[in-house]
């Protein structure tokens, strides 16, 4: 019972899972293509905030070994993560931009962007 | 009704996530001490990077960071084959209403320190938070903020694909260096001078300098393709 009284669990991991469900959400609700890009993005950034949340070290520092920061190692929050997140954040943009180009590619072709009203999209 | 299953099912997966997440615990040291103190103290002893990440995403995972600028050299190569237009069919760029002058002179101001900013936060990239990815976005949004202002301002596209491809090559070629005289591909060549030197941590800082130059390219040629399709 202890752990779901912990303020930070709740705050941090709350707000990362929480944005992952509005995602999810949006992107399975919404009938505007734009919406479901949007949506898949803030998907993308709640899988961020709890990767870099799981890295966390409780009163860490950043894993710069700046000038008078040399010897303090072993309160560093783990690089690994972080180094994950980079990565996982330009992939994110190229996969909003190819899908942003798609919709503008569909929008030409059909002059809307409801996907109810587009044939062969409907669920 | 599908409204109605779809929080429920959404429910059940907030659940058992947070209840997944509240067992591992906010602020605590999870995973095995050794795969991060290693990266620390060879990045700190070896590369003498001050910044681990960079060090990290540049050195010890290159290889990664190679496949990751090739991902975004083809998301900008896709979305130019896909807002393919014939020559003569290019519109005028999209801008809603023209910028009042004051915008345009800020603009004019602004741009060469925008610019400035992103080549020190790339150069500097193995000794302050940021690097060769984020350099290369702030330098986009100066010319995103020029694009946006000027109507007839233009980004010659030669131009764009010359420094992108010479900065892919540069890139490559450091680890073909690396491969040649050390054995294996992106492995440091040069000497890796002093802590929180400009010049230390070896390849790292051409590197990310490469990357930098790319970023920049690809996401500029990116605002300007999307910012040219009218219809």
């Amino acid at each position: 019972m202890e752990k779901y009284l912990d303020i930070l669990n709740v705050a941090i991991y709350g707000s990362a899972v929480l944005l992952m469900l509005i995602g999810l959400y949006g992107a399975l609700t919404k009938k505007s293509l734009i919406k479901i890009v949007l949506g898949l993005s803030i998907l993308d950034s709640g899988v961020h905030l709890l990767m870099i949340a799981i890295g966390y070290l409780k009163d860490g520092t950043a894993p710069i070994f700046s000038a008078g920061n040399e010897e303090k190692m072993s309160v560093m929050v783990d690089p690994i993560p972080q180094a994950l997140v980079l990565t996982a954040i330009v992939i994110g943009f190229g996969v909003t931009a190819v899908a942003i180009s798609l919709v503008i590619r569909l929008y030409r072709h059909h002059n809307t962007l409801r996907i109810d009203e587009i044939k062969k999209l409907k669920w | 009704m599908k409204i109605a299953i779809i929080l429920i099912s959404l429910g059940i997966l907030g659940f058992y996530l947070m209840d997944i997440f509240f067992g591992i615990g906010f602020g605590v040291q999870h995973f095995s001490n050794g795969v991060k103190d290693l990266y620390l103290s060879n990045s700190k002893d070896i590369l003498k990077v001050s910044n681990v990440v960079t060090s990290i995403v540049v050195n010890f995972r290159g290889f990664d960071t190679l496949g990751e600028v090739t991902v975004l050299f083809l998301a900008s190569t896709a979305l130019g084959g896909i807002l393919y237009k014939k020559r003569h069919h290019v519109g005028e760029r999209s801008v809603l209403f023209p910028a009042s002058r004051i915008v345009m002179s800020g603009a004019k101001l602004l741009f060469p320190s925008i610019v400035l900013l992103g080549a020190y936060v790339f150069i500097h990239g193995h000794l302050s938070p940021g690097g060769g990815f984020q350099g290369g976005t702030i330098i986009a949004t100066g010319f995103l903020l020029m694009l946006l202002t000027y109507r007839n301002y233009s980004v010659s596209h030669n131009r764009l694909v010359y420094f992108e491809s010479l900065a892919g090559i540069l890139f490559i070629s450091i680890g073909l260096v690396g491969y040649f005289s050390k054995g294996s591909f992106l492995e440091n060549v040069l000497p890796v001078g002093n802590m929180n030197d400009l010049f230390s941590g070896g390849v790292i800082g051409i590197i990310y300098i490469a990357v930098g130059f790319k970023v920049a390219a690809e996401l500029t040629g990116i605002i300007y393709t999307v910012l040219h399709e009218k219809d």
